[in-house]
């Protein structure tokens, strides 16, 4: 038994002690070309290399093209160098044994150019496909990805088989996909790649669709014999001057002389304070200059121009179609259809993107607009500088990070701790201003709007006017990817949910909790709660402390995805208040439909008009004046005793 | 009639007075005008008071006697500043693009005359054609009717869909300052047709005098702007006065017994609403040849709150409160903000006004609507109460 595995073993390495010196001779086979290797020359060498088989060949690769291989001067013969100093390293190419150590002198370092380090690179890659080591088979794997480039499809299809990395394997399939979608000899396959590619949505599988169905503009005269996608009408598809100059462009016709060549024509051609025969001041209208113009052409000074006649009889002469760079029908038409249904199915896919968008854009409004929803909603208190306690609540979360490094533990001190800010600020701003301004609202606001002037002036003098960062903890940062086009960023679900939560909590208060049915009551009724034991005063400094708290629980939340400044309150105050009068004031759930329905409209908008999101944000308030006209009192607006007046 | 209006209201006629006088100092001690102890770049600024001023009198009589606290008339003051600006920036473009055209050896052709301004005026916001909105700004008469007719019809057709669907008191204030923020994001896009952020620019240089210098023009300017503030303030007096008048203070004061009464409510409303629009759009147009540039933050919605703010400290509901407090905080501000008050040392910190005049302003201004709702004009009140 022994014996017989020794045999087997001796077997096995007979060959490579047989092909001990094959590499060099077959390096030797090629001397001038790998001493000087070219773009060019270089494409023979590495296939003889590569079909060769040899187990070194990879090795030789990779030393060539980091210009480790040395020449000795004395025979020609190739080995890797590794230099010391003044001193040479030479090593085998075949055994991978230190041979001799010489002068630098002696061997001479081949440099391949770039342009060779490419092609020694692609050769590389088939047999990194297959190298033990999956970072470097993700590399190459890669480095496909990044070229689509048709001679990769064979060694990629090669290595498929024996790929044993299962997110490997797909990524390898999907690639191999693409290229032979695009690349393949064998139209059937083309056809078979192309309508799996359908049911993909990622970027690459458009983008190869998109480039199998690249088009180009072709005149021809009669019938074309192209694969055609369509001929252009003109007037409709293309306007005339620009088919004109397409004809132009490839059928070598005259060129139409433009108003600007005119001009430079006529300056060119002024005689003793005339062109033509017409004085220059008299040039200041069109069609005078083209008399004039006319009148140089005749006397043979400057080209003729383009009559209406000639431009008419060219259009006529000639077609205009739209042709693909790929000539055979059948693969074209396969992708299109493929485009069709993919663009189907993105399009689905962007409207369930759209559709997270505008839930995430709703419960930020939500947030922003709930404590207002309270302050202002319930005890119709306007209170402008509910956006400065978004800042301080944004503030404190800044402040609590430079003090705790750990992001996740930070964040757990900074909300409740902004809780108890703002809850602070918010209950001495009602103690101090607002509760002496009761029975006048319009001057509440006034007097709020002074207390934001300088909070936020205030915030500007200690943090100064730069952005600060709220930096979010390790586990909110990426995004949760459903699909190539379907994706959100994780801290957006966190505010979903912490929206939810509020809506949770607030309405437990507001229904279900004593302090909630006292808030309630002194709402409806101030005097008659009173009379029943509750004590007013101390029920609307709790109420708007409340209120205000959460501003600064929401201005935590919005630091984390939105830069902290002085002025970041501003920014969400008119449409915090647009929000509760659009949901209908004193309800917690108007105001979550308020939010609803901004978010949903203004994401809306903006999908009709992706590039601008200002656009989109006067719409969304012309819309909010336009919708109070028909519902003055919100979507969901108080009946009876409740609503007051 | 009119002797007897005057004689009626001897405040007017106490303003008047104050204004003539104040214009005459002012004249006497200018630099273009007089013994040059003022110098034209102070005449500018006292001539934007005034155009404040009486955008600040149109706020008092909508705010201090109708009740409507509007966030939206520095809107309609800006919109009177784009109006004018258009004419004056195309203008001058104008006359600088003939002027480098004039070199060439043949004429230009109109197109080429109106391509080159186009691209001189929106090159910085990538456009090279004029906007629609453009059509009248060749025009100094038609851009003029403009400062009056856009924020008389914007006014107009929000007034009535506000005050239709009985949109009053602090909704109605959020409902103009929506307006005023749409409004502003509307021109920070570049394809507004208004050059977007960038705003309109040099505005101070008037076509047509390019010869004059800036002192004489902007003594001009302090003189127009005097005369529409005086002109302004006797139309609102008017307007105050008699049973029109009366009917405003009662819509302020019960706006549902008025109604009850038999009036319409709604279109004394309007009428208020919509005149005070078209003067502040007036004194806007009167404003931005004086400041020189005009961009879309200077409607921002805060601009209209500290109008507010100014008639407030000045006094609402007293049309020379509204003057007093806009002069009073804005030569005030601009004292503060201009490094002109003195720094004081604490000691372990160094308060400098420049950083600290809005935390003051913003206090005090908590101070005067808590403790002073009648503002700086509370004082004349009891000056009169005094004498009476």
């Amino acid at each position: 038994m022994i014996r017989i595995l020794t045999m087997a073993l001796a077997l096995l390495c007979l060959p490579l002690t047989v092909q001990a010196q094959e590499l060099q001779s077959l390096l030797q086979s090629h001397q001038k070309t790998i001493a000087k290797p070219s773009r060019k020359s270089v494409g023979p060498v590495l296939e003889a290399l590569v079909t060769s088989g040899l187990p070194t060949v990879p090795v030789f690769l990779e030393y060539w093209q980091n210009k480790d291989v040395y020449s000795r001067e004395d025979d020609g013969l190739f080995f890797y160098g590794k230099a010391a100093g003044d001193t040479l390293e030479l090593i085998d190419v075949d055994t991978g044994e230190t041979v001799a150590t010489v002068d630098k002198k002696a061997a001479k370092q081949i440099k391949p150019n770039g342009g060779v380090r490419k092609e020694i690179g692609s050769a590389l890659v088939q047999f990194q496909l297959s190298d033990p080591d999956i970072a470097r088979r993700t590399d190459a794997v890669n480095a496909i990805a990044r070229d689509m480039s048709g001679q990769m499809l064979t060694p990629l299809l090669g290595s498929i088989d024996n790929e044993n990395d299962p997110t490997l394997l797909a990524r390898k399939k999907q690639l191999a996909n693409y290229l032979s979608a695009k690349f393949s000899d064998d139209p059937a396959h083309r056809v078979a790649a192309i309508q799996d590619i359908a049911g993909d949505l990622s970027v690459e599988g458009r983008a190869i669709l998109s480039q199998i169905l690249e088009t180009e503009l072709v005149v021809t005269k009669g019938a074309s014999d192209r694969n055609l996608l369509e001929t252009l009408e003109i007037g409709e598809d293309i306007s005339a001057p620009e088919a004109y100059a397409l004809i132009v462009e490839q059928h070598k016709l005259s060129p139409m002389v433009s108003e600007n060549e005119i001009r430079l024509a006529l300056e060119a051609n002024v005689e003793g304070g005339k062109v033509g025969g017409i004085p220059v001041q008299q040039l200041n209208d069109l069609s005078k200059r083209e008399n004039a113009y006319d009148v140089l052409a005749s006397a043979g000074a400057v080209a003729p121009r383009v009559t209406e006649a000639m431009l008419t009889d060219a259009l006529e002469t000639y077609q205009i179609h739209r042709a693909f760079v790929e000539d055979d029908p059948v693969v074209t038409l396969a992708a299109l259809e493929a485009q069709a249904s993919v663009q189907t199915r993105v399009g689905v896919n962007q409207f369930f993107d759209l559709s997270l968008d505008a839930i995430s854009l709703a419960s930020i409004y939500f947030l922003a607009a709930v404590g207002l929803a309270i302050t202002f909603g319930v005890m119709g208190v306007i209170n402008m500088a509910h956006g400065e306690f978004i800042m301080m609540g944004a503030y404190t979360g800044y402040v609590v990070q430079q003090f705790v490094p750990n992001y996740t533990a930070s964040l757990i001190v900074a909300l409740p701790l902004a809780f108890i800010v703002t809850f602070a600020a918010g209950v001495a701003m009602e103690r101090l201003v607002i509760r002496w301004l009761y029975n006048r609202p319009l001057e509440t606001l006034l007097a709020t709007f002074g207390i934001s002037i300088a909070l936020q002036q205030l915030a500007k003098n200690i943090f100064g006017t730069q952005a600060r960062p709220l930096t979010s903890p390790g586990w909110l940062d990426g995004a949760w990817i459903i699909n190539d086009v379907v994706q959100i960023s994780y801290i957006r679900i966190a505010i979903f949910v912490l929206a939810l939560m509020f809506l949770g909590l607030l309405l437990f208060i507001l229904k279900r909790t004593r302090l909630g049915l006292e808030v309630r009551a002194v709402t409806q009724n101030p005097r008659m709660a009173a009379s029943m034991g509750i004590n007013p005063d101390k029920i609307k400094m709790m109420t708007f402390g409340l209120g205000s708290g959460i501003a600064g629980i929401a201005g935590v939340a919005i630091g984390l995805f939105a830069k902290v400044t002085s002025e970041m309150g501003s920014d969400y105050i008119v449409q915090s208040f647009m929000t509760v009068v659009v949901g209908g004031v004193g309800n917690v759930w108007g105001t979550l439909a308020g939010a609803a329905m901004i978010g949903t409209f203004q994401k809306g908008v903006e999908w009709l008009n992706p590039s601008n999101t200002l656009a989109a944000q006067t719409y969304m308030i012309l819309f909010i004046i336009l919708f109070i006209q028909f519902r003055p009192k919100g979507i969901i607006a108080l009946k009876g005793r409740a609503a007051g007046d | 009639m009119r002797k007897s209006f005057f004689a009626d209201n001897p405040s007017v006629l106490w303003f008047l007075a104050c204004l003539g006088l104040f214009t005459l100092g002012v004249t006497v001690l200018a630099e273009a005008t007089g013994a040059g102890l003022i110098s034209t770049s102070f005449v500018k600024t006292l001539g934007k008071v005034l155009c404040l001023c009486l955008v600040a009198v149109a706020m008092d009589v909508v705010w201090g006697y109708c009740g409507i606290l509007s966030l939206g008339h520095f809107a309609f003051f800006g919109i009177g500043g784009y109006a004018v600006g258009m004419w004056l920036m195309y203008a001058r473009t104008e006359a600088i693009v003939i002027q480098s055209l004039a070199e060439r050896t043949i004429p230009p052709t109109a197109t080429e005359l109106n391509d080159a301004i186009a691209t001189q005026i929106f090159g910085v916001v990538g456009a090279s054609e004029f906007p629609l909105i453009w059509a009248f700004s060749h025009s100094l008469i038609l851009q003029l009717m403009m400062v009056v007719l856009v924020p008389g019809l914007l006014a107009l057709i929000f007034g009535w869909l506000a005050f239709r669907s009985r949109v009053t008191g602090v909704y109605l204030s959020i409902l103009t300052q929506a307006m005023t923020l749409a409004l502003a994001l509307y021109l920070f896009q570049n394809d507004s047709g208004l050059r977007g952020n960038n705003g309109l620019s040099g505005l101070q240089n008037i076509p047509g005098f390019e010869a004059v210098p800036q002192s004489v023009i902007s003594m001009g300017f302090f003189w127009a702007s005097a005369l529409a503030l005086g002109l302004g303030y006797v139309l609102f007096a008017r307007v105050l006065t008699g049973k029109m008048g009366s009917v405003i203070r009662a819509i302020r004061d019960d706006e549902a017994r008025v109604r009850f009464l038999g009036y319409h409510v709604e279109s004394y409303k309007l009428f208020v609403f919509t005149l005070t629009a078209i003067v502040a759009g007036i004194a806007g147009a009167l404003y931005y040849p004086q400041a020189g540039i005009i961009n879309p933050a200077e409607i921002a919605p805060i601009a209209s709150i500290y109008l507010a703010v100014w008639v407030a400290i000045g006094g609402r509901g007293r049309l020379y409160g509204a003057v007093i407090g806009t002069a009073f905080v804005s030569l005030l501000s601009s004292w503060f903000t201009g490094g002109g008050a003195p720094n004081i040392n604490l000691g372990f910190y160094t308060i400098q006004w420049t950083e600290w005049w809005l935390v003051l302003l913003g206090t005090s201004f908590v101070a005067v609507t808590l403790f002073f709702p009648g503002g700086i004009g509370m004082i004349f009140d009891k000056l009169k109460k005094g004498t009476s």
